[in-house]
Parts: C-alpha cells; sequence; structure tokens
C-alpha cells in the first residue's frame, strides 16, 4: 500500500469522479443534512424563478443578464461545496479501493466438517468456517489460524517487505485477508461475515455511507444552523426597513446578502474535513471504526504504553562483562560465550556479538572455536532450573542463568557467592538492567550485564507528547527497580511495574475517573478487556481478533508509536474545522461593507461614506462579493484535505497562531479580494 | 474641556478601584464567610427565613433556582399590575393620579419587573406614591434577582462535579440585604443633602420671580433614585429622569449616580474571581467589557465635544458642543459618557435627550445595547457575557485541536445549542419588532385599537431618525435597558404591548439560558487542566471572546444601524 498513497492531492481519475458526483449531490434529500449549504440551494432555486420571470417580462428586478450571473454563481458556490466533499470522497476510496483489490473474489479451499476440501470463492466464506492455506496460496479472508505455523507476506497491507511468523495459539494467530503465505500450511477459522470485516467497515466510512456525524461536528453543525438563522433574520427585516426608507431592493440583492453572511466557506468545507481525517487515519495505515475514534484522539490525555518493543527495541542486549574477583576477563568471557553458544535467544546471540565486539585481536574467536569442539552437551534453559549453558568433554559444566538461580547452584556445591559479584547485580537492576551470572563447576565466574535498548527518538517523542499534553505512561512486568530507571531514561512520565492485565485495566479506570481521555496499544487477548474500557483502543494488526474487536482501531503497521500521529490526526482535524469556522465568519465584515451599500446607495447617496473598498458601482459589488463568496472555497479545499498544521506550542500559542492567520486572515483577505474582482468585474461591465 | 474630561476619568477610575474590595466583599457574602456586618445582618435575615418559612441552606439544583426565580416573579407582575391598574382608588395618592391603562399597566409592571423601568409614562402625573413604592420594591428585588442567577451561575463554575448549586432564596435575600440597602441608603443620604426631595406630601407650590404660582411635584424621591441606580434600574421618578433638576441636582449628584450605576456590575466581575479564586480570568473579563465600552465611549465623547456639523455649517460656533437635549449643569463629555455607561449596564436612566445625540453617539449607544455584554445590569450582565464565552470558548477549543473546555468541564452539542439560542434571540427580538413598527410606518397603516390615528403618527421625526426612534424602543427593551430615544409616540396600546412582550422574553429566557448551561456543566466530570487546554484566562482568550462578540452581536445588526444612525451621520457630514 505504501507505493499507492497518493502525494498529489488532485488525481485526474478521482477529479472527474468528484465533478459527476458534485452534480449528484445537488439533490435536495442529499443537500438537506448540511442546513448551511442547503439554504443556498434555495437561494438559488429562487433566482432562477427570478431569471425566469425576467425571461417572461417582470420589470423591476434588474437585467436579464445580472440575475442570471448570480445564479449561475450561486450554482457554482453549491458545486463548489458539494466538489469538495466529493473529493475527499473519492480520495478515501481510492485509498480504500486498493485496499479492497487484494481482497476481491480469491480462491479459497474450505474444509467441509466432513473432512472434505472444497474450492469455493472466498466471498462465499462465512463466519465460523474453516479453510486450509498452504505457500503461495492467498488468504481469502480476515480469520485466526487454529492449526499450524505460517510465513506470511504482509506487505499489501503493510508495506512492510519482510515477512511475519504467525502460529495458531498465542497472541499472533491472526490473520488479513490478502495477504499471502510463504511457506507451511495453516488452517484458519473465519472471524468476520462477508462485508463486515474492519476493511469492509473502514470503506463504507471513508465512501460517507454509514459516516456518522462526531459529537464535535453535531455541535459545530448546530453553531453554524444559529449562524444561518441570525442572518436570515437580518434578511427578512431588511425588507421593511428598506420599505420605511423607501430604498427597494432586488431580489437578487437580497439573496447575495444573504448567501454572502451565511457560512458557506465552512459550511461548504465540513464533510469535507471529516473524511479526509479519516483518510489522513487510513493513509498512516490506521483503520478507524468510527470518525469519533480520530476526534476523540485529539483529546487523548493519557497514553499507556508497552515498554518491550515500543519503547525498548524489544531485546535486552549484553552491554557488559564484569569477571568476578581472581578470575581474569578473558577466562570469563570464554565462559560466558560458551554457555551461550546454544542460546538462541536474543540475549544469547547479544552476548556473542559483545564478545566480537570486545576481542579486537581475534584471538578469543580462535580459542572458542578450538573449545566448541569439546562440546558434548548441551542445556536448555527450563522454567525449572532457570539456567542454560554447555557440558565439555572434560566435565566441565558451564551455566548461565538469573543471579538466586546461580547462587543457589553455588551455595548448594558448597561455594561462597563473591561479595563483589551481588554487589554488581545489584548495581546492575538499579540502573535497569538483568544481571545474568555465569558459573563454571559451581564457581561464580562473572555477571554478564544486560540492557532494555530504548528505540532512539523516543525521549523526542515524549517531549511532544508533553508539549501536547500528553501524560505517557509506561507499562512493563519488570520490576519497579528496573521500570524508574528505564521510564526515567525514556522520558515517560509514569509507569506500572510488574503489570498485570487487570493493572492496565484499573489504571485507566483510574485516570477515567479523574476525568482524562485515555488511550492504549495493545496486542494480546489479555489486553483486550483494558482496549475495551480505553477511549482509544489501537490493536495491532498482528495482534489476536479479540484485541482487534476490543479496540477501536486497528494499526496496520503495528507500530506502537503510531499513537502520536493519531493524536495529531486528531487534533488537526478539530483544528482544521476550528480555523475555517473562524475564517468564515471573520470574512463576514468585509462583505458586510461590500453589500450593505450597494443596497442602499441608489436611495440614500449619503451612505457612499460606507463604501470603503469603493467598489465600482452596486451591480459589480455584489457579484465581487458572490464570487468571492464562491471561489473561496475551491480555494481552501487543498487546506481543507491535508487539514492545519498542527505544532505542540501550547494550547495559548495555538489560538494565537490561528486567531492570527485565519482570524485576521480572514478579516483582510476578503477585502482585498473583493476589492480586485470587483476591478476585473469592472472591465466586463 | 479638560476639566471635563478630567471628571469622567476620575469617575471612572474611582468606580474601578472601589469595585474591587466590593467585589471582595459580594464574593465573601455569597460564600457565606463572615463579613464585617454579620452581626446587623444575620438577626434581620434569620427573622426574615423565619416568618417566611425559608430553610435558606437546603441546596437546589438549577432546575429548581429557575423554577423558584419564576414564581417569585409571577407573583410580584400581578401584585405590581393590579396596584397600578387601580392606583387612582387606592391610597397614598395625595396629587390624584388616575389609575392606568390595562396595556400601560401590563408594561410598566413588565418593565419594572425585569429591571428595565422602560418608562411609557410620566411620574409626576402617571403614578401614585404607593405605586412608587412599590416601583421601588421591584427595583430591588429585579436587581437582587439578577444576582441572585449570577450567585448560581458562579457557584456551578466550581470546580467539582454536583448539581447542588446553592439556595436562591439564600442567594436573593443576601444579595438585597447585604449589597444592594446598605449601597442605596448612601447615595440616597447624598442625594437628600443635595436637594432631592423625600416626603410623602403633595405636590409643593412655589411663585416664580415673575409672579406665576407653579406647581413643584415631589415625593420620596432620594431613596427611589438611589436604588434605580444601585441596582441598575433606571427607572426614573420624575418624567425625564435624572435630567430633572430634583432627581439629579448637581454636578456631583451625577457622579455619584453615575458611580452607583457603575458600581455593583464591576463588583459583580471582580466578585466572580475571588469567588472562584481566579482572580486572573475575572481581570480578562473586566478587560474585554472595559476595552469594548472604552470603544464605544470615547467617539460618543468626542462626537458629542465637537457639537453638530450641520450647525457648525451655518456659521455659528459651538465652544460649548453639541448642547440640545443636554443640562447646562453637567455639559455635552459627561452627558455623553452618561448616555454610554447607562446603555451598556441596563440602567437606562438618561441625564441628557438620547434623541438628541450626534448620530456617532446614538450609534453607540444603540451598539451598547445591541452588544449588551459589556458590564451589563446587576448580575446578568455577566451571564450575558457567559453566553459569548461559551461560543468563544467552543471555537477556540475547536482551534486549538481539543474537544472544548470551560474550566474544565466538556462543552458540547446541547451547550452550544442553548448558547446559539440566546445568540440569535436578541437581534430576533429588535430586529422583528423594529421590523413590524417599520412595516406599519412604511404603508402608514391605519392602527385602530393599536394606536389612534396612522402608524407614521407615533414618529416624532422623518426618515432616518424615526427609524432610529423605532430601533431604539426596541433595542432599548430586548437589552432590558429601559432608556429612551424619546420622540416616539410610545404610550399606546402597539409599543406598550410588543415592547412588553420583548421586555419579557428577553429578561426570562437569556437568565434561563446560562443557568441552565451553567447547571448541565456544573454536573458534568471535572476534567483537570493539562498542558494541551486551552487557558480562559488569558488575553488571546479575552480578544477570542471579543471578537466573538463583534462579529455576533454588533454585525447583525449593521444594516439596521446603515438606515437609521449611520445614514443619518453620512448626510449631516
Amino acid at each position: 500500500m505504501t507505493n499507492n498513497k497518493s502525494t498529489s492531492l488532485f488525481e485526474s481519475k478521482q477529479v472527474k469522479e468528484a465533478l459527476v458526483q458534485s452534480f449528484v449531490k445537488l439533490n435536495p434529500k442529499i443537500m438537506f443534512k448540511n442546513p448551511v449549504m442547503f439554504t443556498v440551494e434555495i437561494g438559488t432555486a429562487i433566482m432562477f424563478v427570478v431569471c425566469a420571470a425576467i425571461l417572461f417580462g417582470a420589470q423591476d428586478q434588474g437585467s436579464f443578464a445580472y440575475n442570471f450571473i448570480v445564479f449561475l454563481i450561486l450554482l457554482a458556490t453549491l458545486l463548489f461545496a458539494n466538489f469538495a466533499e466529493a473529493i475527499a470522497e473519492a480520495r478515501g476510496k481510492a485509498q480504500a479501493d486498493s485496499l479492497r483489490k487484494t481482497r476481491e473474489e480469491t480462491p479459497a479451499r474450505q474444509i467441509l466438517p466432513n473432512g472434505e476440501i472444497k474450492n469455493i470463492s472466498s466471498s462465499e466464506l462465512k463466519k465460523g468456517d474453516v479453510f486450509v492455506c498452504e505457500a503461495s496460496d492467498l488468504i481469502a479472508t480476515d480469520g485466526e489460524i487454529i492449526e499450524g505455523l505460517a510465513t506470511i507476506d504482509e506487505s499489501a497491507i503493510t508495506g512492510e517487505s519482510a515477512p511475519v511468523i504467525r502460529e495458531a495459539g498465542g497472541d499472533k494467530s491472526s490473520v488479513t485477508g490478502g495477504t499471502k503465505v510463504l511457506s507451511d500450511k495453516i488452517k484458519v477459522i473465519v472471524t468476520s461475515e462477508p462485508g463486515e470485516s474492519f476493511l469492509d467497515k473502514m470503506i463504507a466510512l471513508v465512501e460517507g455511507a454509514s459516516r456518522q456525524k462526531t459529537p464535535n461536528e453535531i455541535a459545530l453543525t448546530i453553531l453554524l444552523a444559529a449562524f444561518t438563522l441570525i442572518f436570515v433574520i437580518v434578511c427578512v427585516t431588511l425588507k421593511p426597513f428598506a420599505d420605511y426608507a423607501n430604498a427597494p431592493i432586488t431580489i437578487a440583492a437580497f439573496i447575495a446578502l444573504f448567501v454572502c453572511l451565511i457560512p458557506t466557506t465552512i459550511g461548504g468545507l465540513l464533510s469535507a474535513i471529516g473524511i479526509a481525517g479519516m483518510d489522513r487515519a487510513l493513509r498512516a495505515n490506521v483503520i478507524t471504526k468510527s470518525g469519533k475514534a480520530v476526534e476523540t484522539a485529539g483529546d487523548i490525555d493519557v497514553l499507556l504504553l508497552d515498554k518491550t518493543g515500543t519503547i525498548t527495541i524489544g531485546n535486552r542486549k549484553a552491554t557488559n562483562f564484569y569477571p568476578a574477583k581472581g578470575v581474569s576477563e578473558e577466562d570469563f568471557i570464554k565462559s560466558a560465550v560458551l554457555s551461550s553458544l546454544a542460546d538462541d535467544t536474543p540475549e544469547g546471540k547479544s552476548i556473542l556479538e559483545l564478545s566480537e565486539i570486545l576481542d579486537v585481536k581475534g584471538t578469543l574467536k580462535e580459542s572458542i572455536s578450538h573449545l566448541t569442539d569439546h562440546i558434548s552437551q548441551t542445556i536448555k534453559f527450563t522454567a525449572e532450573t532457570r539456567t542454560s549453558g554447555v557440558v565439555l568433554k572434560d566435565g566441565t559444566n558451564i551455566r548461565k542463568g538469573a543471579q538466586d538461580a546461580a547462587k543457589n547452584i553455588a551455595l548448594q556445591a558448597g561455594n561462597n557467592f563473591p561479595e563483589d559479584i551481588a554487589e554488581k547485580v545489584i548495581a546492575i537492576s538499579s540502573k535497569g538492567g538483568t544481571p545474568l551470572v555465569v558459573i563454571k563447576n559451581n564457581h561464580v565466574q562473572g555477571v554478564i550485564e544486560l540492557q532494555d535498548i530504548i528505540k532512539t527518538g523516543m525521549k523526542e517523542r515524549f517531549e511532544r507528547l508533553r508539549k501536547m499534553g500528553v501524560k505517557t505512561v509506561m507499562v512493563t512486568g519488570d520490576n519497579p527497580l528496573t521500570a524508574k530507571f528505564i521510564a526515567e531514561a525514556a522520558g515517560v512520565d509514569d509507569f506500572i511495574a510488574e503489570a498485570k492485565p487487570e493493572d492496565k485495566m484499573n489504571y485507566i479506570k483510574n485516570e477515567q475517573n479523574l476525568g482524562k481521555l485515555v488511550a492504549m496499544m495493545g496486542d494480546g487477548t489479555n489486553d483486550a478487556p483494558a482496549l475495551a474500557q480505553a477511549n482509544v483502543g489501537v490493536a495491532m494488526n498482528s495482534g489476536t481478533q479479540a484485541a482487534k474487536e476490543a479496540g477501536n482501531m486497528v494499526d496496520l503497521d503495528n507500530d506502537p508509536t503510531k499513537l502520536i500521529e493519531i493524536i495529531e490526526i486528531g487534533k488537526q482535524l478539530l483544528m482544521t474545522r476550528g480555523t475555517l469556522t473562524t475564517f468564515s465568519i471573520a470574512n463576514d465584515v468585509a462583505k458586510y461593507f461590500a453589500i450593505v451599500p450597494a443596497l442602499f446607495i441608489t436611495a440614500i447617496p449619503a451612505l457612499e461614506g460606507l463604501n470603503i473598498m469603493r467598489l465600482h458601482s452596486p451591480e459589480s459589488a455584489i457579484l465581487s462579493a458572490v464570487i468571492f463568496n464562491a471561489i473561496i472555497i475551491p480555494i481552501l479545499i487543498p487546506l481543507a484535505l491535508r487539514g492545519v498544521d498542527y505544532k505542540p506550542i501550547g494550547a495559548s500559542a495555538i489560538l494565537k497562531r490561528n486567531l492570527l492567520i485565519y482570524g485576521l486572515g480572514g478579516l483582510i483577505v476578503p477585502f482585498i479580494g473583493i476589492k480586485l474582482i470587483d476591478l476585473l468585474v469592472t472591465l466586463f461591465m | 474641556m479638560n476639566t471635563e474630561l478630567f471628571g469622567i476619568i476620575s469617575i471612572f477610575i474611582v468606580t474601578i478601584v472601589l469595585a474591587i474590595p466590593l467585589g471582595k466583599y459580594i464574593a465573601k457574602v455569597y460564600l457565606g464567610d463572615k463579613t464585617f456586618f454579620d452581626p446587623i445582618f444575620n438577626p434581620i435575615e434569620k427573622f426574615i427565613f423565619k416568618i417566611s418559612g425559608i430553610n435558606s441552606t437546603e441546596e437546589m439544583n438549577w432546575k429548581q433556582h429557575l423554577k423558584t426565580l419564576l414564581s417569585v416573579n409571577m407573583v410580584w407582575f400581578f401584585l405590581c399590575f393590579f396596584i397600578l391598574l387601580f392606583q387612582g382608588s387606592l391610597f397614598l395618592n395625595p396629587d390624584n393620579n388616575p389609575s392606568m391603562s390595562p396595556d400601560l399597566a401590563f408594561n410598566t409592571a413588565i418593565s419594572f419587573l425585569v429591571n428595565c423601568n422602560l418608562q411609557h409614562y410620566s411620574g409626576e402625573t402617571g403614578l401614585s406614591y404607593l405605586s412608587q413604592i412599590f416601583l421601588m420594591f421591584l427595583q430591588f428585588v429585579s436587581a437582587g434577582v439578577g444576582m441572585a442567577a449570577a450567585a448560581m451561575v458562579f457557584t456551578a463554575m466550581k470546580e467539582r462535579t454536583t448539581d447542588k448549586l446553592g439556595n436562591f432564596y439564600n442567594y436573593f435575600i443576601k444579595s438585597c440585604t447585604r449589597i444592594l440597602l446598605p449601597l442605596s441608603a448612601v447615595v440616597a443620604v447624598v442625594l437628600l443633602f443635595s436637594g432631592t426631595p423625600m416626603t410623602f406630601e403633595g405636590k409643593d407650590a412655589i411663585t416664580t420671580l415673575q409672579g406665576d404660582q407653579v406647581e413643584v411635584s415631589r415625593g420620596p424621591a432620594a431613596a427611589f433614585i438611589a436604588i434605580k441606580h444601585i441596582g441598575t434600574n433606571g427607572g426614573g421618578f420624575f418624567g425625564v429622569n435624572s435630567a430633572h433638576p430634583l432627581e439629579n441636582p448637581t454636578y456631583f449628584t451625577n457622579a455619584v449616580e453615575l458611580w452607583a450605576q457603575l458600581i455593583i456590575p464591576f463588583a459583580m466581575i471582580f466578585a466572580l474571581g475571588f469567588y472562584l479564586k481566579k482572580t486572573k480570568f475575572a481581570y480578562v473579563v473586566f478587560g474585554v467589557m472595559t476595552v469594548g465600552f472604552l470603544l464605544l465611549v470615547i467617539p460618543t465623547v468626542i462626537s458629542e465635544i465637537n457639537g453638530n456639523p450641520a450647525i457648525e455649517k451655518m456659521g455659528i460656533a459651538q465652544t460649548t458642543g453639541s448642547m440640545e437635549g443636554k443640562e447646562v449643569r453637567f455639559g455635552p463629555a459627561i452627558s455623553g459618557f452618561w448616555s454610554i455607561a447607562t446603555t451598556v449596564i441596563s440602567t437606562g436612566s438618561v441625564n441628557s435627550m438620547h434623541d438628541s445625540s450626534m448620530p456617532v453617539s446614538g450609534t453607540m449607544e444603540l451598539l451598547a445595547m445591541m452588544v449588551n455584554a459589556f458590564y451589563g445590569g446587576c448580575g446578568v450582565g455577566f451571564l450575558n457575557f457567559y453566553i459569548f464565552i461559551i461560543l468563544a470558548v467552543f471555537i477556540s477549543g475547536l482551534m486549538v485541536g481539543r474537544t472544548p473546555e470551560f474550566l474544565g468541564k466538556k462543552i458540547e452539542a446541547r451547550e452550544v445549542k442553548i448558547a446559539a439560542f440566546i445568540a440569535i434571540l436578541h437581534p430576533l427580538l429588535i430586529l422583528s419588532g423594529t421590523a413590524l413598527a417599520s412595516y406599519f410606518a412604511a404603508n402608514n397603516t391605519a392602527m385602530g385599537y393599536w394606536f389612534s390615528g396612522n402608524a407614521t403618527g407615533w414618529l416624532n421625526n422623518p426618515g432616518h431618525h424615526g427609524f432610529s426612534e423605532m430601533l431604539y424602543e426596541f433595542t432599548s427593551s430586548a437589552a432590558n435597558n429601559g432608556s429612551g430615544f424619546e420622540g416616539l409616540g410610545d404610550n399606546n396600546p402597539f409599543w406598550n404591548i410588543t415592547t412588553g412582550i420583548v421586555l419579557l422574553l428577553s429578561r426570562f429566557i437569556p437568565i434561563i439560558g446560562p443557568l441552565a448551561i451553567a447547571g448541565l456543566l456544573a454536573n458534568k466530570k471535572y476534567i483537570p487542566e493539562s498542558a494541551g487546554t486551552l487557558k480562559t484566562d488569558t488575553t488571546i482568550f479575552g480578544v477570542m471572546v471579543f471578537a466573538v462578540i463583534a462579529i455576533i452581536a454588533a454585525l447583525s445588526f449593521f444594516p439596521a444601524l446603515a438606515l437609521g444612525p449611520l445614514a443619518e451621520y453620512f448626510t449631516l457630514k
């Protein structure tokens, strides 16, 4: 999907589709949902009637050409607003289609209850059906592996080329339709009805079919409707006022005044902004179940992050060898390496890596390779012994393990546990590291320090979140000492140490009781309750079906830091609405000064004093105002689709910045714009 | 001229300086903290609560507050209506003034009930002393009701989640006894010593220097005039209000009356700060209001001092500025200042005739009432401002990318709906009322019962000024202000009833709205502040509120103003 992320805002195919939709959306039934634009449509219809009346001989409404031009501009205003919505939908749809393409009509091999295998099409698969996939098969639909293990290429969904391993049981059992099995054979149970998978839901949301207005959007629509109503009152009452002043006003002028005053700019762009927000989420490879979730993300106060894989790279790495007193460093490293030769874990490998780095001369490697021939037996790690190691042919027994396990071995053999090593162990723990003690023939040789490696750039990210007002909480199974050290090193605000699933849940509930909104990311089935409890729960695509059901977003990239992006998308969404509302309303000042003098100048010449823009004539003034009002919509479409930039500089600073750009800008721009259009219009009059 | 300006500036500054300690005192009264005056007032209030059987410690939710507020108002309305209707045959009527017509009694009763005091009668001939006293009572309680409503909103703004918002009677009685009464007493004494009458005897007869016999109306005026200003009521004892030599005898009483009408609206804002321990927020609110006030006052004073350009064109020097409709003992500068003070605050008492104000001043007076949120009336001034805060919080909250919050409470669709409705109501009432009157005037309709003769007959001036007269009357009613442009023939069923309805709607709905919003918000979960929260005690938020007020409240009236005072201004120029 990464490759088809279109960077240009307008692609010709989408534009064509949007143009058609602009006309389709003129249908009053569709228009009715947007009260602001619906009133414009009524005004346009009235102008159409006026034009017709003039053709049939009506006298006092001015020339046909003038009225017809006003009608055309109003129609254009409607089309522009529809186009904004349509292009946002088209972009979202294109995005969704590219996802959908991968899952259209793939053949599936269903396992019938009697064990028979039947070839069917993916669309025939129902929830609960079981199908089988082998190497080079496309997985037919979303499901969970019930048997087997496979490497899977998920690049179609995530854009990540490295294959992943999925296996039955555990937290990595879920597979997504459209991904490809590279090796092995798996049995998959279908987890969603056709047309109801996450992707289907998302596509429906983006296409606007099932898009429900979010709470903030509803409140804003109410406010905009109220503005519209105020201007209905202003325009209707103007009729008797003007009659009293003997200043007849044409219908065209009335409607022009009305359409210019009501907030058409934001009214026309409102739904486009909402759709674009979800589209941006999709572009960030996040599938949202509702628009509300994206909006809520912008309000998040607390962010729960798993330590492993999110804050740290996930695997501990050996960082130091500390030999015990009386043991040479070289001997100790040799023992450490030998004990790790059979250790496939990342920790074990990292010990080898570190030894290679330290071994500048290469002598160590040589002597080790000499010794490997003498290994008689390797001892795997078990939960009971909590050590692993090797036994050499000469009977030398080398083990490494957690300090208490190692201590037991030493003490049982009647050997002491050296003071200096005990101290070192404590020192390592307090630094957030994990000590591994190496024992040779029941004698303590030294201790290996393993450290969690904090991902680069995390500190900056958390700083950014702090500036946004989001508190970060690290969740870890480590002991409090280790957790505290890593929390400080990574720059998170708080941590939950030795966390059990219910601890997360309780933490979320506590914060919510304080009135805060909490977001968390999780993948395991045991995360599901917490994901459901959190205000924004992001499940990883690699996670279990239960986790995905519980959360309200799914991150296709399995990138735990994605929440930061989601929060910014949520904030941008609100900001774009707020700033364009401000801009739209601020525009009214200039429009008043263009139209009000134009309405009355003929009857009350003294009001020329209000014509501060020195517009050419009443007709040119009214035309310029409606033209400006119309073209500002397409001019702002790119902003509506991209969203207003969010910078974590504190709320007051953002308000100042946006008030300056969109408030003051909204005040000044139309004065200039209307004047320029007036100069242009005058050329043709 | 410098002395005149010095007079204005010193009155303004002295009022602000005194309003801060008064605000602290008011906050203490509502918080129930100990004050210096407890020994005097505790027994009085205990007595009042005892005989009326009120449990003043019982906490009410916002709906109970509203129910109580509305029902006591209804009782007062009917009492007042019947007293006015039968005053001619009741006691305390030494001048034998007649009973009021039903439509005038309706209008007068409502207008005093709603703290507006739009007077379509002249006190000297229109009221008995009994009526005057009952109206005086209404001037106290209507101010007290406004303050009690504001006190409930203050309580609701605390950082907690509750539906218990104090007791209405407690706030109301304490507002009257501990704030309005003592302040009025001080003002009344000052007036008394400056020559304002305070008697129950009828008209006095004096012989002028020319030997004519003149009857001079008097009555219990000093007490009436004190509460008229302290309670931001503005209903004059005499017909010409504070331009009357007995109602406002000297420059000094003029200063005291100005102080008296500004002090509580100022102090309420500071009280909010002390009450919530958010003084910075209160200063921001006060700052926004003051900027708005100055923007209205400065052009007014300048245009009044400069005089009438039409007279200047005739070659007549106007060294004293525009003096038409003004009292010589006050002069144009302080009269201009008063005209804005009385219109931003919903007092509506006048010391000059606004009909004769320069067009710029007329525009500013109208704008002051159209905005109706700079300082504003006793208590209700803040309620009006509160609506604009909610709207500003909503828009600016979106602008910073967060669901809007005000003092830790989320502003959602329901609150926006109420706030938007209240914001629409004001232009709706003003513009539709004026439209109705203009419609009849434009067609010169024969009005039948509603007005004796054709509609244009109620206008004293034709053209733009006539339009301003009608616009002003409805604006003054909708702002619950009560000042008149005068010149308009308003004592007739048409004006009495239409403005009466406007008065009623524009008093109670803008109280219900903020109380409902505050009550709903108080019941919501309190969200502690974070770095992402928009702070409302900053200058930038103040700018936002000001912009919202300017655009919503002022701009909707631009076409109407253009046809009235602005057209007049450009014609005169």
